[in-house]
């Protein structure tokens, strides 16, 4: 019998206001892969994420978390599951009211019985935010940050619990290449050094090609062309057209595509 | 009439839950006490503001009207019969419902369109037991006292009226203002700010998590949230006086 999937989604399909958001979507992602979730905007992936955590409900078909099924598990149940998943949303959504240190210790101070002890919090705090490089905004309010930083801490306040799984949603949207990349390297960085299942939703296909050939190296803090390539990578594509997989692969595959959505895609994503 | 029976239920279910997390941990005290500041204590200048005029314009036109009958006398009967049965509770909801009801739904509103609350979720936290059930309970605590405080200085601007402009004496303000008050007006002035208490944080707390639409949509559901729980306030006002009045 295999290891349950870290993530797997079995015959899904949700409908908003009678259209298809998502379409008897299938796939599946063990432990330690990271899966890039590509496709226009309204194609669905935003909403794949918030179903893979129970955000949002299925009409039809399961979601497996960690070999537990949660499309039709109460909301009071599903808590101790996220707790085992990171979320970086695409605006970050990083609690405006809360300081930076607030905000990464969220999920520490918040969760069932007695929290840990605020020194405790603080380390761990300075901890994820080290990770992210911006202790210095350790007391700021987000809204005195760069969307970059938004998103940095958004990373930090995603991994601080030591999360197994983490979805990030567009987490380059509407950043400069230098900042996105930035991003990728945290990205990369926190897959590669605590060994995490990513799943990575993006309209960029440079995003995909950094996770699946790239490696974070400790020694210079950047990225070394990685060993496993292409069809050896354990980075898998999903290409999502109205809601339905048009592509499900590795980064060779991919390259071979010849359906016009796929290569019209791909083609706007490399110019982009 | 889909949407409407829609909107019923879900409210009701968010009702339903927050109500019950007020007995089901965790309890998210320092929340609570952060509401009942903002709510209670941030309330009060508009309510002891509100109070005390009420007070006094009843006291002006009962005596106006008394004075008819030769029974000026009986001005602090009629100030604080009216004020604690009727005006104290519900002038108090509305004023409550006009900052805190718009208050909620445009916090909330604003979480909701950003994400935030999602966010609250998937970092393992209920929002209804984080954002709705302090805010409830907060409410439910502190409405009947501002209530309480409101009929209190409306009382006393009834006093400061009689006793400056229609020149009756304090003792006779005063004896007629509590003679009359018995067991059964105190309990309908106190049954109606808590049930009103619920009213103005439900309904305020479900706009605010059900906005979509962005700032827009914020707008929309802070001004709904304001018309929803004013009319709930008024509508319920005639039920429970109906109740104890009887026939």
């Amino acid at each position: 019998m295999n290891d349950p999937a870290a993530l797997e989604f079995s015959g899904v399909t949700l409908i908003f206001d009678d259209v298809l958001a998502i379409d008897n979507l299938s796939f599946r992602v063990d432990a330690g892969d990271s899966l890039v979730v590509l496709g226009v905007a309204g194609s669905g992936k935003s909403v794949l994420l918030k179903l893979s955590m129970g955000l949002l409900k299925p009409d039809a078909g399961q979601i497996y978390l960690f070999g537990e099924q949660i499309s039709g598990i109460a909301e009071a149940d599903l808590l101790p599951l996220r707790r085992r998943v990171g979320m970086v949303f695409q605006e970050s959504a990083l609690f405006d009211s809360l300081s930076v240190a607030e905000n990464v210790g969220y999920p520490l101070v918040n969760q069932p019985g007695k929290p840990p002890a605020p020194e405790v919090v603080e380390e761990r705090v300075r901890e994820a935010l080290r990770f992210v490089e911006l202790e210095a905004a350790f007391d700021k309010l987000p809204s005195e940050l760069s969307g970059g930083m938004r998103r940095r801490v958004a990373i930090g306040r995603a991994i601080v619990h030591d999360p197994r799984l983490v979805l990030y949603d567009s987490p380059t949207a509407g950043l400069d290449p230098i900042t996105a990349h930035t991003i990728m390297t945290l990205v990369l960085k926190e897959r590669d050094t605590a060994g995490v299942t990513s799943v990575v939703v993006t309209h960029r296909l440079q995003n995909g090609h950094l996770l699946a050939n790239f490696q974070y190296d400790p020694a210079s803090g950047g990225l070394l062309a990685g060993e496993h390539n292409g069809a050896g990578s354990r980075t898998r594509f999903l290409v999502l057209e109205k809601g339905r997989a048009a592509f499900w692969g590795d980064q060779q595959e991919l390259a071979r595509q010849q359906d016009p959505y796929i290569c019209k895609f791909v083609m706007k994503t490399e110019r982009s | 009439m889909k949407k409407i029976v829609l909107t019923v239920q879900e409210f009701m279910l968010l009702s339903g839950r927050a109500i019950t997390n007020l007995f089901r941990g965790p309890h998210y005290w320092a929340d609570v006490m952060l509401q009942m500041d903002i709510i209670g204590i941030g309330s009060l200048p508009i309510v002891v503001l509100t109070g005390f005029f009420s007070g006094a314009v009843l006291a002006l036109q009962m005596s106006d009207t008394l004075s008819t009958f030769g029974a000026t006398a009986q001005t602090g009967t009629m100030v604080s019969l009216s004020l604690v049965k009727e005006m104290g509770p519900v002038l108090t909801s509305l004023m409550m419902a006009g900052r805190n009801s718009a208050g909620m739904a445009s916090e909330l509103g604003s979480m909701a369109v950003t994400e935030q609350i999602d966010a609250m979720r998937a970092l393992g936290t209920d929002p209804v037991k984080k954002l709705v059930t302090p805010r409830l309970l907060a409410t439910v605590v502190t409405m009947p006292l501002l209530t309480i405080i409101s009929d209190f200085v409306g009382i006393f601007g009834g006093f400061v009226v009689s006793f400056f402009f229609i020149k009756l004496s304090a003792a006779q303000y005063w004896a007629s203002s509590y003679r009359k008050l018995d067991f059964g007006d105190v309990a309908e002035g106190l049954t109606k700010p808590f049930v009103f208490a619920f009213v103005v944080a439900l309904v305020g707390c479900y706009c605010g998590v059900s906005t979509r639409g962005g700032t827009q949509g914020v707008g929309r559901s802070t001004t709904q949230a304001v018309v929803a729980a004013s009319i709930l306030i008024i509508f319920l006002d005639f039920l429970i006086a109906k109740a104890f009045v009887g026939g």
